[in-house]
């Protein structure tokens, strides 16, 4: 039954892809720029730019163009990134893992963070506590990703200098890893070292990817908190003996936790999204700063593969959504 | 009269900074009785069973008097003390559905407090649940113990809490308005259900209801109540044969007679509803 839906999640989703890669095909190459202009060498003749933009297959029509690329994509062939010459899949694919870990430790960060917050919010209603949690996931609310990165960069970079400002890994480390998801291998292979080196240098990213997503979770979650702490069921287990701390995490908070996925889920998917100017700013070698530099250069193929693999991501963060839904609520798995 | 279950003394409780909810509140209950608090909707039955059981909503506060329960003043205690005192107490509740936890199936809904208070084990646990689910008579328990409540009927929620409520042994249950929520066929059964434990067990009951048929089923003696201040207080019969109160009688015109099925319902005076 599960394997069934996810199934047809997943073929549902093509046309999703379909339409995607279309998209941005046409839209890269309507807007302004001109990826093969930043490569000809200066006093270049025609000749040799023309035999340029016949090497990117500029020269043929839009169509022409999506259907020779759709044609390769389909066998897993995305072209030659222009900039690096390197070819687009296997690029991303060396990026993808870094950025892949940053997001996961940043979303466990925001939800401890944010189901901390509003435990804490609720078991204080109506006193000091309430007020400083309020207050606390307001600010958080208030300033972006990137502000919280140029700060802690500011706070912990220089003026306390405790944690590494950029890049994923010391280099002068030799890792001797055989896959690029460095903090999962390093892991499972006893190479703590360099596990704990990777985290220092996640922690200001993760964090500050985290935060506002934290205050959005701590929000949502707390009310919903409220709402089911004044449910008979809450009433009667504090009647039955039990401790408001108990009766908040043993009873309430899965409950609560429904409408919290259900509102809050979707802004995962903008930890995605916030990585693009997180990784720039420190520097983190992930599919985030690379499609930055993308975009800078125009490098059309990769700016295309890139989108792809985000909508992949988000596609996949939705399905996990769904699935989750059913795994909390018993009246959703009988249903 | 130090051998009474319950003894509230001029009990009165606020919203803070806010008006006066219930007004010097003075009630009795002996070992084995059964005791009514009606009035209309937001009279304060339902604060006053909160006072008792020690869960009152955030804003508001006990601001004079006290509880005494099993000669333990219950006002002033820390939570900790206070959940320790309240091992005698139960509460079979108004809503069954919200009453029971819908992500949690009945088993661990009925053994929880028995771990807790009783310090059963699993397996004992699980067999004083099964008893109990007997006791409400309730057929192929072991079956109803796996379920989910959305699973279950308003009647069957309703067997099921009456059944925890009695786990324990408790010295006293407030029962706030346990058949509202329930078909009136069901209310019947309900409320000889609840008469038949309280017997067998001896435990007293502070009855909450705003059904005066209700009353004279199931109490001794009754307490009126409107906008948080006593009106009157006696034993049933009294009540019924002679009320006193001008409130009370406006109340029993309002209650519809099955005795006499003709009388129209009479809506309660402006100046009281
Ligand atoms: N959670 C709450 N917070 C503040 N006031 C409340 C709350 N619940 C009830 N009240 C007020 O307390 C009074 C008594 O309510 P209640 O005891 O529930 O009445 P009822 O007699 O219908 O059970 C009402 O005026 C009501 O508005
Ligand atoms: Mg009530």
């Amino acid at each position: 039954m599960l394997a069934r839906r996810i199934l047809l999640r997943l073929l549902q989703s093509i046309p999703t892809l379909a339409g995607v890669a279309v998209l941005t095909f046409v839209l890269v190459r309507v807007v302004p720029g001109d990826p093969v202009a930043m490569m000809i060498p200066p006093g270049a003749d025609d000749a040799a730019v023309a035999r340029l933009y016949a090497m990117y297959g500029l020269d043929k029509t839009i169509s022409q163009q999506f259907l020779i690329w759709a044609g390769q994509a389909l066998g897993g062939n995305f072209g030659i990134s222009i900039t690096t010459r390197q070819a687009v899949t296997g690029l991303i694919f060396s990026r993808l893992p870094a950025t892949l870990e940053l997001v996961t430790v940043a979303a466990f960060v925001a939800v401890a963070l944010g189901v901390a917050m509003a435990v804490i919010g609720t078991r204080f209603a109506g006193r000091a506590g309430e007020v400083v949690v309020d207050g606390i996931t307001g600010f958080f609310l208030a300033v972006p990703d990137f502000l919280w990165g140029l700060a802690f960069i500011v706070v912990f970079g220089v003026l306390l200098p405790l944690l590494p400002i950029s890049g994923r890994a010391d280099p002068t480390q030799a890792s001797g890893l055989s896959t690029e998801f460095t903090l999962i291998e390093s892991f499972v292979r006893f190479r703590w070292g360099i596990t704990t080196d990777v985290l220092a240098h996640m922690a200001m990213p993760a964090v500050a990817l985290a935060l506002p997503l934290a205050a959005m979770i701590a929000r949502v979650l707390k009310s919903s908190l409220a709402e089911q702490m004044g449910q008979d069921y809450a009433l009667l287990s504090r009647v039955k003996g039990f401790s408001r701390w108990h009766v908040i995490l043993a009873e309430a908070l899965r409950n609560a936790a429904i409408p919290t996925v259900s509102l809050t889920g979707v802004q995962v998917t903008f930890l995605v999204g916030g990585t693009v100017l997180i990784e720039k700013i420190f520097s983190y070698p992930g599919i985030g700063s690379l499609a930055i530099d993308a975009v800078i250069n125009r490098d059309l193929p990769l700016i295309q593969g890139l989108i792809l693999t985000f909508a992949v991501i988000f596609i996949l963060i939705n399905l996990a959504l769904d699935l989750s839904y059913a795994a909390l609520d018993p009246r959703l798995r009988h249903g | 009269m130090s051998d009474d279950v319950l003894a509230i003394e001029n009990l009165s409780a606020a919203i803070r900074n806010g008006p006066t909810l219930l007004h010097e509140i003075s009630l009795r209950l002996a070992a084995g009785e059964v005791h009514g608090l009606v009035g209309t909707s937001g009279a304060g039955k339902s604060m006053i069973g909160r006072c008792v059981l020690g869960i009152l909503p955030a804003p508001v506060r006990v601001t004079a008097g006290g509880i005494r329960f099993l000669g333990k003043q219950l006002v002033g205690l820390s939570e900790r003390d206070r959940r320790a005192a309240g091992a005698s107490l139960a509460l079979i509740p108004q809503d069954p559905l919200s009453a029971l936890n819908p992500s949690r199936r009945i088993v661990s809904q009925m053994t929880d407090v028995m771990r807790l208070r009783l310090h059963l084990s699993h397996a004992e646990a699980y067999a004083r649940a099964l008893a109990m689910l007997d006791e409400v008579h309730i057929r192929g328990p072991q079956d109803v113990l796996r379920r989910y409540p959305h699973e279950l009927s308003g009647g069957m929620r309703q067997r099921v809490l009456i059944a925890t409520a009695f786990a324990c042994e408790p010295r006293l249950i407030v029962a706030d308005e346990p058949t509202t929520a329930l078909d009136v066929t069901v209310q019947k059964q309900i409320l000889r259900l609840i008469r038949e434990l309280q017997r067998k067990h001896g435990t007293s009951v502070l009855f909450v209801t705003h059904d005066l048929g209700v009353v004279a089923k199931i109490c001794n003696s009754v307490t009126v109540l409107n906008a948080g201040r006593i009106v009157e207080q006696a034993p049933v019969a009294d009540i019924f044969l002679r009320p006193q109160d001008a409130y009370t009688q406006a109340l029993f015109a309002a209650t519809p007679r099955y005795d006499r099925p003709g009388d129209t319902l009479r809506p309660l005076p402006a100046d009281f509803a």
